[in-house]
This record gives C-alpha cells, sequence and structure tokens, in this order.
C-alpha cells in the first residue's frame, strides 16, 4: 500500500497531462487527505440562505467530514459554527433544521451561547471561579468559521485560514450563479420542493467527471431516450410536448450536437458546459416572464440571461448549476467509495410557477433515486468502482482532444467533446493535495 | 377483475413481483397516477413539494418500455422485487369509488445487493366495467427523504 501524505511527489505523480491513476478512485488514504487538503482549502458550498430566514434558524450540514451549523442572527447576517458545544463536545442540535430560539442550550450540562456562538451562561457558576476556564478556549464559546461568503444567497466556506479569496477562487464562474439568480425578475432565489438525496456507491470525482461528460449520453441513455421517442413518434416537431418530454428527449440527440454544444474551461477546476446551447435550450417560450425580464434587466441583459442555458456549470470542488431548469446538484464525499448526491429546486421571486416546476420535474426524471435516466448513470459509476480494482492497466484515460498548448493557458473555450474539462478539474486536484497545509 | 378491492391490492403488488408490467400498467385508469411523495404521509400535493416520483400513464410506459431494452444498462443484473402486504384496511367508499391502505415492506435485489422500504401504500380505486381501477396509487415510505440507492423497479 503506497503512503501518500508525506510525499506530495507521490501524489503529484497520479494526474498525468492526458490520464489519471486509479488510487485517486480507490485509495481512502487519498481520501482523507482530500478531506484535510481540497475540501478543508477550498470554497466549499454549504447551503442556501432562504433555508434559515428567520432569526434562530439553524441548518445543520457536513463539511469536510466536520459538523457544521448555519445560523440566522439578530440583525440578519448568516454564521457558520462548528456544531460542538465548548464544554465536551456534544452536537448543539441534532436535527438537519430548525429553530433555536435566541440562544443554543447544550441538552448535556446547559452551557449556553447567544446565536453568533458568544458564551451566555453555565450552572454552578461559582465551581469555576479561580480557574482557568475563562483563558481556555472552552470558555470562549463555539468555534466559528471566520472565512464565510454569502454571494448572493449562495453559502461558501473556507474552513483554512490558509487558500485563496473567494473571488480569486472561483473568478468569472461566478456567473453561472449571476445567471441564475438574475432569471428571478427580483433577483432572488429560495429554496423550494425540498432536496431529492441519493446514495451512490463510487468515488465523487467520478460523479463530477460525469456533470462535464458529453459522449456518453447517446450510448448510457439509449434504453430511456429510446423509450421516449417511441412514445413521442407520430407527433409533429411543432406539437406542445409534455414537459417530461421536453425535457427527456433531448438525452438523444447526436455527438454532433454534444460536440457543438462547447466548453469552458477556467482555473481552478471550474468549467461551463454547453456555451452555445444546450439540452435545456428549447424549453417553451413565455412572453409575459420575458416581458417581466426586460422591465427588470433591460432588453439586452434579459436576452443575455435567458439565452444562456448552459447544460452544467461546475463550482469545483462540489457545486453544479443548472440556470435553466433552476437547479443545483451538491456533491457530498462520504467515503472513498460512497458519495451523497443532493438535487436541489429552487424557486424564483417574480417569475411564473412554471420556472419552479420545470426545476423540480426536471429532478424528479433526472435525478430523483427514482429517476428514469439515472439508473444507468448510478449503474456505471458503481461498475467503474469496482472495474478500477483490475490489475493490468491502472490508468484512466482522459486523452481526448489532449493539446500540450492548453497546459499553458487558464481559460479555454473548447468543443463540448473535449476531455479538456476533467483534466482541468484533475490540475486542480493535484494543485490542492500537493499542499501540506491542514485546516 | 371486480370484487374486493382488497383482493385487487394483493393482485396489483403481485404483478410487480412477478414482473408483469404490462399487466400491471393496465391496471391504471387513463387519468391514474404513481407517486412516491418526498415527505411521505406529511405531504398534500405532488406540486408544492418535490416528489421521488410522480408519473402519469405516459411515463409509467416509459419505465415499462425503458425495462424492456437489452441496454438498460442498470438491469445486468436484472433486478427483482417481493412485496410483503399487511392485509389492507378500506379508508372510504363513495359510490364507484374506495380508498384503502396497505402498510408494506418492500425488498428489491440485485445482483450482490438488496434494500428494503417500508411505509403504507394508499390506493385510490374506481370500478369500470372492467373491474377496479387505479385513480392514484400513492406511497408513503418511512424517511422518504432521507439519502436512498437506487430503486429500480415500482414500489
Ligand atoms: S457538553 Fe455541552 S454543556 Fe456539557
Ligand atoms: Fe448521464
Amino acid at each position: 500500500m503506497t503512503s501518500y501524505r508525506h510525499h506530495p511527489d507521490r501524489i503529484a505523480a497520479l494526474v498525468q497531462d492526458d490520464r489519471v491513476h486509479r488510487d485517486l478512485y480507490l485509495s481512502e488514504e487519498i481520501f482523507a487527505l482530500e478531506q484535510e487538503r481540497l475540501f478543508a482549502n477550498t470554497w466549499v458550498f454549504l447551503g442556501h440562505a432562504s433555508q434559515v430566514p428567520e432569526a434562530g434558524d439553524f441548518v445543520t450540514q457536513e463539511v469536510a467530514g466536520r459538523p457544521l451549523l448555519m445560523v440566522r442572527q439578530p440583525d440578519g447576517a448568516v454564521h457558520v459554527m462548528y456544531n460542538r458545544c465548548a464544554h465536551k463536545g456534544t452536537q448543539l442540535v441534532t436535527d438537519e433544521s430548525g429553530n433555536v430560539g435566541r440562544f443554543f442550550r447544550c441538552p448535556y450540562h446547559a452551557w449556553t451561547y447567544k446565536l453568533d456562538g458568544a458564551p451566555l451562561g453555565l450552572p454552578l457558576k461559582n465551581g469555576y471561579e479561580g480557574t482557568q476556564l475563562k483563558a481556555c478556549e472552552s470558555g470562549q464559546g463555539l468555534s466559528v468559521v471566520k472565512h464565510v461568503k454569502v454571494y448572493r444567497d449562495f453559502v461558501f466556506v473556507r474552513l483554512s485560514d490558509a487558500g485563496p479569496s473567494f473571488e480569486d477562487y472561483f473568478g468569472a464562474v461566478l456567473g453561472a450563479i449571476d445567471n441564475m439568480v438574475d432569471r428571478s425578475p427580483e433577483g432572488k432565489l429560495t429554496v423550494g420542493g425540498g432536496v431529492l438525496r441519493n446514495i451512490v456507491r463510487c468515488n465523487w470525482k467520478m460523479y463530477l467527471e460525469n456533470i462535464n461528460d458529453t459522449v456518453h449520453p447517446m450510448s448510457t441513455h439509449e434504453s430511456a431516450t429510446k423509450a421516449a421517442e417511441a412514445l413521442w413518434e407520430g407527433h409533429a416537431p411543432t406539437d406542445p410536448k409534455p414537459m417530461a418530454m421536453e425535457q427527456i428527449l433531448p438525452f438523444g440527440s447526436g455527438y454532433e450536437f454534444f460536440d457543438k454544444m462547447g466548453g469552458r474551461v477556467f482555473t481552478n477546476g471550474h468549467s461551463v458546459l454547453g456555451v452555445n446551447f444546450s439540452i435545456h435550450s428549447n424549453y417553451a417560450q413565455l412572453p409575459e416572464y420575458e416581458a417581466a425580464m426586460q422591465a427588470a434587466h433591460g432588453a439586452e441583459r434579459a436576452a443575455d440571461i435567458l439565452q444562456r442555458s448552459p447544460q452544467n456549470s461546475v463550482l469545483y470542488p462540489s457545486l453544479s448549476v443548472k440556470g435553466s431548469p433552476q437547479a443545483i446538484r451538491v456533491i457530498r464525499p462520504l467515503a472513498a467509495d460512497r458519495t451523497l448526491i443532493e438535487a436541489w429546486s429552487f424557486r424564483a421571486a417574480g417569475a411564473p410557477a412554471l420556472l419552479f416546476e420545470r426545476a423540480m420535474s426536471y429532478n424528479r426524471l433526472v435525478f430523483s433515486p427514482m429517476s428514469v435516466v439515472a439508473h444507468d448513470d448510478v449503474h456505471l459509476f458503481e461498475s467503474i468502482q469496482q472495474g478500477l480494482r483490475a490489475g493490468g492497466n491502472e490508468w484512466v484515460s482522459l486523452h481526448r482532444n489532449f493539446d500540450a498548448a492548453e497546459l499553458a493557458q487558464a481559460t479555454i473555450t473548447t468543443n463540448g467533446t473535449n476531455e479538456l474539462l476533467m483534466r482541468n478539474q484533475f490540475r486542480a486536484w493535484a494543485k490542492a493535495m500537493a499542499s501540506e497545509v491542514a485546516a | 377483475m371486480t370484487g374486493d378491492p382488497r383482493d385487487f391490492v394483493a393482485h396489483e403488488a403481485a404483478l410487480l413481483d412477478e414482473r408483469r408490467f404490462d399487466d400491471w400498467l393496465a391496471l391504471f385508469a387513463d387519468n391514474g397516477h404513481y407517486w412516491v411523495p418526498l415527505l411521505g404521509a406529511a405531504q398534500a400535493d405532488p406540486f408544492s413539494h418535490n416528489s421521488l416520483a410522480y408519473e402519469d400513464r405516459l411515463l409509467l410506459q416509459l419505465r415499462v418500455d425503458r425495462l424492456k431494452n437489452p441496454r438498460a444498462h442498470s438491469q445486468h443484473p436484472a433486478s427483482h422485487s417481493q412485496h410483503v402486504l399487511q392485509p389492507s384496511r378500506i379508508e372510504s367508499e363513495t359510490g364507484d369509488e374506495v380508498r384503502l391502505r396497505t402498510p408494506f415492506l418492500y425488498v428489491e435485489a440485485r445482483g450482490e445487493s438488496q434494500i428494503l422500504l417500508s411505509g403504507t401504500a394508499r390506493h385510490h380505486l374506481a370500478q369500470t366495467p372492467s373491474g377496479w381501477r387505479i385513480r392514484e396509487k400513492r406511497l408513503d415510505l418511512l424517511n422518504a427523504g432521507r439519502a436512498l440507492p437506487a430503486i429500480q423497479l415500482f414500489i
């Protein structure tokens, strides 16, 4: 068994220009190092501010294996703290979400904290007189996450003190969030309809690669698209399609369609797939909504927002955004061979209810544990996880359209079937993993 | 088939476990729906909150047809199901319609893995000249909102 922790050279050797080594997906040691170095040192999506509308509202969520707590403050700010009592470590709340009122009270020995984590009180106070408690960490209240960025209500955290600023880290790919939020004429989204949650027995990176993979739909999704096409046969191209058909049929588009949709990579692993058009481009027009968008944003910006409907935008390493339909996927790694995938839908203030229906319908059809489309993807990811254990070839090919010139460029626009979008993820991975900085 | 709607519910589950999906689909009324709410029993409707599945006959037909395609990759090996039903209880009867609840265990097995789900099936049936037809089959799962592995057949 290779040891990677103290050998940055061995980690770097796993990612070559046009291929990656199987240990990336199989090694539990690599997984532990990813939690420490990649997920702690980069900006990771935690949640959406609309999940905690009122003071005292909280949401619990793990990032990089650490239990966190997102809390709305009396002044309206959103704070993030470690979900750990300063006394002995009890989690202050164990519900997924709720409201704590005006302060936290630990269920174990009843120490209390203000909503921002500052210490409030504890029973039998006299017993602490003359002790070191006040000077110790335990007397300071809850540990807070210092690096929190609320970008248009999307809440991100960086757990480590080291690492790039939020703006430097994401750069131009933040346009994907802008595009989705600006689809609300009022510039406001709220999470709606709950979150669909899937457990997939594969490494998280396979799932993320597939978000940028346009060569697979033809072969992987053949059973679903052929069934849909046969059911829709005989209808004129202009016949109004049921929403489900509007959303499923484009999965059957040919290689040329996916190649021409185009892709773009950015530094730090981010990408946009479908810079020209995508399987979401041809949803029915909504004239009243378009008028509202023009009134809100001006004709030019409104047209720009509505015409751009990329297939997926990846905010590496854990968030994938679909501006239309208004949906995101969040990738939450659980182990080297186990990943939690969440699919969220949004309501856009001032937009017709149909947009929210589209988000829910798309998520249900494509990302539900009972999806008609995802079964084949999931089966293949789980198959890869097993197949890579085979000896012989230890490498995963990412050769498609490799060009040595890409190594020197930060932002590149290219064809939609170029595996550059995946190579770009792994280059960012190698950069983060080679550092020995731990949070 | 006419007669006791409780027998209909048992028959419907048996068709699924025997993988007689075309016969199963024929039990749905033209405007019938199959619904697995994401909030389980707490969910009021399929529109304000999302669902694990909310399908009309068109989508159910798509599912059934997909399973017949040899390139339904996730069905190599194929999944099999077993419904274990408690006796159905009639909730209400009005004219030609009846509503029943049936607590169940559902096992879906494929290769080395097996998943177990539990909950209550709620059938809304209507009497037609050719027997009972399903207006709605609603499945209230315990823990519907938790992370689940792929559920490939029909609960
Ligand atoms: S552990 Fe929280 S008060 Fe003791
Ligand atoms: Fe896919």
